[in-house]
C-alpha cells in the first residue's frame, strides 16, 4: 500500500502552484466574469502546456490518463487559485468520450480530445439526468463544444447553440441552457453508461477542486487574523476565532483522504465501482469547503462581505461547486454502501 | 497510490479474521466498569495474549508480534468487526506502552511490558487533580527525595480504570514552580494501586458504574527505578502520552469503521426510514468513518501515526464522531432507544446504550475538545498563544517559548 502522494506528484502541485499564484487569477477572475475571457484563456494556455487537461484522457487520444490521483492534485491547485473555466467539465467530457470510445464510439473521442489536451478546443457539457447532473452548461458561451444529455434520453447531442448567460453565485461561472441539435451524435445503452461515468469524475474534480478553495479560505483568513488588531491583541489569539478555525481544518484534513481514496477507486476503472467514494469525497470536500467559507466570511468581518475585496472569489465558488455535481445531500445517500464488501 | 495489501498482509488479516471468529466469546462481556466485567476482560486479555493478538505491533521480547503499524491498523479493523471486548488493557498498552518505547528503560522494559501484554497487570492513567483538569501543568501532588527513590503525596482525579487496576501511571511535582514555568520540574512516575499510602475512591460516571476513581497519595514510595524518563523532566514524558492519546492508537480507525457498519445495519434493520435527515446521519457516519479509515492507511504509508500536533486533529475527529455515531443508532432505536445497557431488553444487549454513555465522555478526556482546537490552532495555524495563562495574552506570550506550555496531555 502506497496511500500518500509521491515525490512526482507533489512537485506536480509545487509547479502548478507557483504557476497558478504567478498568473493573478483573481483579476482574470474578474475579467472572466465581465465576459472578457482573454486573461483566463491566457492561464488555460499554461494549465494545458502542463498536461492537466489530459489527465483524464487516455493516451489513444493524445492525452496521458486516465490519472485520477494527478487530477486530484490539479484540481485542488485550480481551486486554490479559483481558476475560471469549465475545468470540471472538461474532465466530464473527457470521461463521456472515452467511455463511448471504450464501447466501440470512437468519432467523437477522436475528434475532440487531442485538441482538448492540447489546449486547441474549450468543452463543457450538461448532463441534467446524471447523478448530481445540471441543465446548465457551464461556460458555453466561449466554448468550442458543448455536450448535452437531455434528461431521460440516452441520447448524447452537441449542442447548436444556447440561450442566455446567466450569472451564478460565483462570478466565474456562467450558466446557460445548450439548445440541442437535431440529430444525436451518440445513443443508446452506451451513452447511458458513459453518463454515469462522466458524472463521476465531474464530482470527483469538484472534490478536488473544492479542498482547494478551502485551503485557500483557510490561509487567508489565518493569514487574516494573525494581523488584524482589537482590543489591543490580534484577533487570532481569541478562543472563539481560533476554534472555528481549527474546525475548518479538521474538516479539510479528512476530506482529503477521501478525495485520494476516491481516485483509487476510479483507478480501478470498474463501471460504477467508485461511485460511493466518490460521493463521500464529494459529500465531505463540499462541507469542508463551505464550513471554512463561513468561517472566512465571519472571521474577516465586514471586510470579506464586500465584492471589491478577493476573499469574494472564493467565497462564490464554495457555494457553487457544492451544488455542483452532486449536492451533500444527493451523495450522502450514495455512500452507504461504501462499506457493504 | 494504491489501497492495495500485500499477500502477507492478507493472509495475516485472514490468519487475524480465523483466530477471533473462533475465540471472541459469543455473548457479549459484563461491563468493563464493573468488578464482575473487569475481571472478565482480563481474563479475556489472557486468552489473546495466549494466542499472540494483545499487541501484535510490539518486539516479540515484549509478546508481540513485531507487525508494522498498517498490519497492526488492519489487525484493528478485523478486532472490532468480530465484535470483540473492549480492551481493559487500553491505557497501558495504549498510553503507557508508547512512552516505555520512546522514554524507557530496557529495565522498565522487560519488567512492566511482558506483565501488561498478557493482562497480569493493568494501567489506570493518574494525570488530572481536582485542581488540575485543562491546566494540567498547575498540577500540585509531590514527588519528594527518599533514600532510595520518592515519596508520592497528594491526590489525583478521574482515573479512568482506576477501580480495579492494579497500577498506575502519573505526573508529580518534584521541584516547586518558583519562577519557573509550571511544565518544568514534574515527574513521570509509576506506582502500585495496593502500595502502602494509596487510597482508592471509586466513582461513579453517568450510568452508576465506577469507571474512574480518585486517588489518595499519603508519601507513598516509589523506588528510582519507576521513574520515566529524567526526573523533572516529566511533561516531555507525557507529552508522548499525549500524542498517542490523541491520536490514532488509542481509537483505531477500526473501531469506528466497524461501529458505522452496524448503524447501517440498524438502519436497514428498521426498514431504511424515509426521515432523510436521519439517512443523512447515518451517511455521515459512513463518511467520516471512511474518512479516517484512509486517514490512518495515509499515516502507515508515510511510515508511521500523526506527530507533533496533529494527533490534536484525530482527538477532535474520533470524538465527536463516535458522539454522532452512537446518538444516531439511539434516534434510530425509537421507544427502545432509552434501555439503559444494564436493562434485559436493550437492543444490542446495550452496546448502543453502553457505546453512547462512553462516547459522551469522549470530547473530555485525553484533553478537552477545546483544548485541542487551541493546540490545532497555535501549533498548525500558526496564531498567535491565546488568554488561556493567567494574566492574559500578554503574560502568557511571555511565558511561553517553546509553544508547549499549558498544553493538556489527558
Amino acid at each position: 500500500m502506497k496511500f500518500t502522494l509521491d515525490t512526482e506528484q507533489q512537485d506536480f502541485a509545487r509547479v502548478l502552484g507557483r504557476m497558478l499564484g504567478a498568473a493573478d487569477t483573481p483579476a482574470a477572475v474578474r475579467a472572466w466574469a465581465r465576459g472578457e475571457h482573454g486573461p483566463g484563456l491566457a492561464v488555460w494556455e499554461r494549465l494545458a502546456r502542463a498536461g492537466v487537461f489530459g489527465l483524464a484522457v487516455p493516451e489513444a487520444f493524445g492525452g496521458a490518463g486516465p490519472l485520477p490521483a494527478e487530477v486530484a492534485v490539479a484540481f485542488t491547485e485550480l481551486g486554490r487559485y479559483a481558476v475560471p473555466g469549465p475545468a470540471v467539465e472538461t474532465v466530464a467530457v473527457a470521461a463521456l468520450l472515452a467511455r463511448l470510445a471504450g464501447a466501440g464510439r470512437t468519432v467523437l473521442a477522436e475528434a475532440w480530445l487531442p485538441r482538448v489536451c492540447e489546449g486547441g478546443a474549450l468543452v463543457t457539457a450538461a448532463l441534467p439526468g446524471a447523478p448530481g447532473g445540471s441543465p446548465y452548461a457551464l461556460d458555453a458561451d466561449v466554448c468550442d463544444a458543448v455536450f448535452v444529455v437531455p434528461a431521460g434520453t440516452d441520447d448524447l447531442f452537441l449542442a447548436a447553440g444556447h440561450g442566455p448567460v446567466q450569472p451564478s453565485l460565483d462570478p466565474a461561472r456562467r450558466l446557460a441552457v445548450p439548445r440541442c441539435g437535431a440529430e444525436p451524435a451518440a445513443s443508446g445503452r452506451a451513452v447511458r453508461e458513459a453518463v454515469r461515468h462522466a458524472a463521476d469524475w465531474a464530482a470527483f474534480a469538484a472534490a478536488a477542486q473544492l479542498l482547494g478553495v478551502g485551503e485557500a479560505l483557510l490561509e487567508r483568513t489565518v493569514a487574516y487574523v494573525r494581523q488584524r488588531r482589537q482590543f489591543g491583541t490580534p484577533v487570532g489569539a481569541f478562543q472563539a476565532v481560533k476554534h472555528r478555525l481549527a474546525d475548518t481544518r479538521v474538516g479539510l484534513e479528512f476530506a482529503g483522504p477521501l478525495v485520494h481514496g476516491a481516485a483509487v477507486a476510479l483507478s480501478a476503472g470498474v463501471p460504477g465501482g467508485a461511485a460511493a467514494e466518490v460521493a463521500a469525497a464529494k459529500a465531505a470536500a463540499s462541507d469542508a469547503a463551505y464550513a471554512a467559507a463561513r468561517a472566512a466570511l465571519q472571521l474577516h468581518g465586514a471586510i470579506g462581505y464586500t465584492a471589491e475585496y478577493d476573499l469574494s472569489l472564493w467565497l462564490g465558488k464554495a457555494r457553487a461547486l457544492r451544488s455542483a455535481w452532486g449536492s451533500p445531500a444527493e451523495c450522502r445517500a450514495r455512500t452507504l454502501d461504501i462499506f457493504r464488501k | 497510490m494504491d489501497l492495495d495489501f500485500s499477500p502477507e498482509e492478507e493472509a495475516f488479516r485472514a490468519q487475524a479474521r480465523a483466530w477471533l471468529a473462533a475465540h471472541v466469546p459469543r455473548a457479549p462481556l459484563p461491563s468493563l466498569e464493573t468488578r464482575e466485567g473487569f475481571a472478565e476482560h482480563r481474563a479475556w486479555e489472557r486468552t489473546l495474549h495466549a494466542g499472540g493478538w494483545s499487541v501484535v505491533s510490539w518486539p516479540p521480547a515484549y509478546g508481540g508480534r513485531g507487525r508494522s503499524f498498517l498490519e497492526w491498523l488492519v489487525f484493528e479493523e478485523e478486532y472490532w468487526a468480530a465484535g470483540a471486548p473492549a480492551r481493559v488493557s487500553q491505557n497501558g498498552i495504549g498510553l503507557l506502552a508508547p512512552t516505555l518505547f520512546e522514554h524507557g528503560t530496557e529495565e522498565q522494559r522487560a519488567r512492566v511490558l511482558p506483565a501488561m501484554a498478557s493482562g497480569e497487570t493493568v494501567w489506570a492513567q493518574a494525570w488530572s487533580e481536582p485542581g488540575a483538569g485543562s491546566d494540567l501543568a498547575s498540577l500540585r501532588s509531590v514527588a519528594v527525595p527518599a533514600p532510595g527513590g520518592w515519596l508520592l503525596s497528594g491526590q489525583k482525579a478521574w482515573s479512568s480504570r482506576a477501580a480495579f487496576a492494579d497500577r498506575a501511571f502519573g505526573l508529580f511535582r518534584s521541584r516547586p514552580v518558583g519562577d519557573g514555568r509550571p511544565h518544568e520540574g514534574l515527574t513521570y512516575a509509576m506506582f502500585g494501586l495496593d502500595a502502602p499510602g494509596v487510597t482508592v475512591r471509586p466513582v461513579a460516571r453517568l450510568d452508576g458504574r465506577p469507571a474512574f476513581a480518585e486517588i489518595f497519595l499519603d508519601e507513598v514510595f516509589v523506588p528510582g527505578r519507576d521513574v520515566v524518563g529524567a526526573p523533572g523532566d516529566g511533561w516531555r514524558v507525557a507529552m508522548s502520552t499525549a500524542g498517542s492519546e490523541r491520536g490514532l492508537t488509542l481509537r483505531s480507525p477500526g473501531r469506528y469503521v466497524a461501529a458505522a457498519r452496524r448503524l447501517v445495519a440498524l438502519w436497514r434493520a428498521a426498514g431504511e426510514p424515509g426521515d432523510t435527515a436521519l439517512r443523512d446521519r447515518v451517511a455521515d457516519a459512513v463518511v467520516r468513518a471512511r474518512a479516517y479509515q484512509l486517514y490512518g492507511y495515509g499515516c502507515a504509508s508515510a511510515a508511521g501515526g500523526p506527530r507533533g500536533a496533529e494527533p490534536s486533529l484525530t482527538k477532535l475527529f474520533w470524538s465527536e464522531l463516535d458522539l454522532a455515531l452512537h446518538e444516531t443508532a439511539l434516534d434510530l432505536l425509537g421507544a427502545g432507544g432509552e434501555l439503559a445497557g444494564a436493562a434485559a431488553d436493550a437492543p444490542a444487549h446495550g452496546a448502543w446504550a453502553e457505546g453512547w454513555v462512553f462516547a459522551l465522555a469522549g470530547p473530555v478526556y485525553a484533553g478537552t475538545n477545546e483544548i485541542q482546537r487551541d493546540v490545532v490552532a497555535e501549533r498548525l495555524l500558526g496564531l498567535p498563544r491565546g488568554r488561556r495563562a493567567p494574566g492574559g495574552a500578554a503574560a502568557s506570550r511571555e511565558r511561553a517559548g517553546d509553544g508547549r506550555e499549558r498544553e493538556r496531555p489527558a
